[in-house]
């Protein structure tokens, strides 16, 4: 057995365990901490096949930014999964029944797959040899696609500017942190001398 | 991978998006950094821009393909965004005296017309089924949160919702036509779809592709069966956007339409020939017999736009460069007409500053506000298709180009169509001009007037002043398509 097959099953099996330990968990906060190791372990067989650059932006985006992302959500929302599972036992037949169906789908459409010969030359995005893939997939996206990204990038304004629209509300009766007028006030602003004559108070 | 950018003059062609993406920005951060401007005035920047990427777009006929054949400008292009900017720019300006009343008195409003604009100009000119998705996304997005922009009221908020349930599964469609499509050929661009698809060599699923493909086209002109969202979004939609909405995006679905299916389908016409033919006749019958017990003046419009898109699509329906010349003069006079008689709603305000919406509040107009009544009876009677008005002129040219490719019998239903749709139009007229008066009206705005005098000046005299103009850059257009 050659190393890197050794680290290909490595890396599988503790995938596929982890992600049935996702669903499987009790505790939620458990289920995203198994999705990172999901996530690691995946990135750990992009570098495998020789694809180094999705294996680090894996880590990068989905560990460092989605998966955070979700183990903030999971904490503060504090969902109580335990009444989620209810009737779990009620539903399974039909998930059942709906998993099966897929499988054999998948066996049908896996079994019959070929891939004809030659389709390399006919693909859009021909594999150059010799070129990095950090390279290969600037190359793509910024130069020859460079308008589509430009383009995806206006969508992404608009739904900036559209979520503020249709949510931010000004409220004029809550207090805001002002800090140049909170460090800039003066002493007269907030102390004043009264003169309390004995024996009346104010 | 070399870039076909080489130098910014290299990209003469889209200099029109350029000018469009940076003044979108532009227009943004100056709204943002200006502190207390007028909305009103982020408007008028926005309406000078709109015209300035016009002037741009005219006075610079370069053409080609750009981005490594993703972007095509050519004089198809060149027509369709030419129609786009100007429909866009008269629905900002008759916005611009009551958008108070209708909440949509916010910079913002404006910049997502300007960026919904420049998803238009991608989707015109889209030569490649991504930068079709990417526009047509663009473009969506815009129009959703523009529909809702009036929070405090429900019907808008419920407007935006149903048009953006809709609109996001007409796109998961035309998604999964255009992935059956490259899945079929081999290539997402346009022009090279045609190279793979012979008589011979088509297939069932590229067909599936292609109904997929101009069902989720067919839902954002909103032809019959996929026009449901259409009198509800136009009915809960603030009247300034709804102008909007009648007005430029159709223009440039149509013009996506006619380029995915004439450029890339090409060799399969007598398929998608039959669709086309489908979507017009029900478009047509429908929107007539539909519209007649309408009684809100945005309902009946809404109608009323969904059984034009039928007859435009007559023109589509021959197939021929004739029957895409047709379609090119119809969509400009509608955009007039339309931009004419949403021009007509806005104006009308009873005393108190309330918008008229409703065909009986009409009454006796034409004692209250002659002016008024005789423009939108001029607008109703060229909607009929009445000559010498320019509205029978559109229906002449596609009706036209469909008799010459022997479709007697689409011609016939639509010109019954036409027929039944006089009915609600001319019962608009008979409203205002032989009802007693119940409401008083309160004055019209001074541009509005203008738009009006100058929409019903252009329609009454199309045959000797635009006709010919016209009708030469149409034929130019879809010369470029054949």
């Amino acid at each position: 057995m050659t190393l890197p097959l050794f680290f290909f099953y490595v890396f599988s099996v503790i995938t596929v365990a982890s992600a049935l330990m996702v669903i499987a968990a009790r505790n939620p906060v458990h289920s995203v901490l198994f999705l990172i190791l999901a996530f690691v372990n995946s990135a750990g067989l992009f570098m495998l096949a020789g694809a180094e650059f999705l294996a680090l932006i894996l880590i990068v985006v989905y560990v460092g930014a989605v998966a955070v992302l979700f183990l903030f959500v999971t904490m503060m929302l504090d969902v109580d999964f335990a009444s989620l599972r209810q009737g779990m036992l009620q539903y399974a037949p039909v998930g059942v029944v709906v998993g099966v169906i897929l499988l054999l789908e998948l066996l049908l459409v896996g079994g019959s797959f070929v891939l004809p010969t030659g389709v390399e030359a006919t693909a859009m995005v021909p594999i150059e040899q010799g070129v990095q893939n950090t390279k290969a997939i600037g190359q793509l996206l910024y130069t020859r696609y460079v308008f589509l990204f430009q383009g995806a990038a206006g969508i992404l304004l608009v739904a900036m500017i559209g979520a503020i629209v249709l949510t931010l509300r000004h409220k004029s009766n809550v207090k805001r942190q002002d800090v140049f007028r909170q460090t800039g006030r003066k002493r007269s602003e907030g102390v004043e001398l009264v003169k309390v004559k004995s024996g009346q108070g104010l | 991978m070399q870039s076909d950018v080489t130098s910014f003059a290299s990209l003469a062609p889209a200099y029109p998006e350029l000018l469009m993406a940076v003044g979108a920005v532009v227009v943004l951060l100056l709204a943002l950094f200006w502190k207390n401007v007028r909305p009103g005035v982020i408007a008028v920047v926005a309406i000078v821009l709109l015209l300035a990427t016009l002037a741009v777009l005219v006075l610079q006929p370069a053409s080609g393909v750009l981005f490594n054949g993703i972007v095509i400008v050519d004089g198809f292009a060149r027509y369709m965004k030419a129609l786009v900017l100007g429909a866009a720019a008269a629905t900002v300006m008759i916005s611009l005296s009551n958008s108070k009343e209708h909440g949509i008195d916010k910079f913002e409003y404006s910049v997502l017309v300007l960026l919904a604009t420049l998803g238009m100009m991608i989707m015109v000119s889209a030569n490649d089924l991504m930068s079709l998705y990417i526009g047509l996304e663009l473009q969506s997005l815009a129009l959703y949160v523009v529909a809702a922009m009036k929070r405090e009221d429900p019907r808008a908020a419920e407007a935006g919702i149903k048009y953006f349930v809709l609109g996001a599964l007409s796109s998961g469609m035309l998604l999964y036509g255009a992935s059956l499509v490259y899945g079929f050929t081999g290539t997402t661009q346009l022009d090279q779809i045609v190279a793979a698809i012979t008589l011979e060599t088509r297939s069932i699923g590229l067909i599936f592709g292609m109904v997929f493909l101009l069902a989720g086209i067919a839902f954002k002109i909103s032809a019959v069966p996929f026009h449901m969202w259409t009198p509800d979004v136009y009915e809960g939609a603030p009247t300034p956007v709804t102008a909007f909405f009648a007005a430029a995006p159709k223009v440039a679905a149509m013009a996506l339409f006619i380029r995915v299916t004439t450029v890339s389908f090409g060799p399969i016409t007598k398929d998608w020939q039959q669709i086309v033919i489908f979507l017009s006749i029900a478009s047509m019958v429908l929107a007539s017999f539909a519209a007649i017990g309408q009684d809100n003046l945005k309902r009946l419009l809404a109608y009323s736009s969904i059984g034009h898109v039928g007859f435009a699509l007559v023109g589509l329906s021959a197939g021929t460069a004739v029957g895409v010349e047709g379609v090119a003069v119809y969509m400009a006079i509608y955009v007039a007409m339309t931009v004419g008689i949403f021009a007509c709603v806005l104006a009308l305000r009873t005393e108190d500053g309330r918008p008229v919406e409703t065909i009986t509040a009409l009454a006796g107009l034409a004692q209250r506000k002659p002016f008024v009544a005789a423009i939108i009876a001029i607008l109703m009677f060229s909607l009929i298709g009445l000559p010498p008005l320019a509205g029978f002129f559109a229906k002449w040219q596609v009706f036209l180009a469909a008799v010459e490719q022997n479709l007697f019998v689409l011609a016939v239903i639509g010109v019954l169509a036409s027929a039944v749709s006089a009915f609600y139009y001319l019962r608009i007229i008979k409203v205002m001009y032989f009802d007693e008066p119940v409401a008083k009206f309160a004055a019209v705005p001074g541009e509005l007037t203008a738009v009006m005098a100058g929409v019903g000046f252009l329609i009454v005299t199309y045959f000797f002043t635009v006709a010919r103009p016209l009708t030469d850059a149409a034929h130019a257009a879809a010369g470029s398509l054949f």
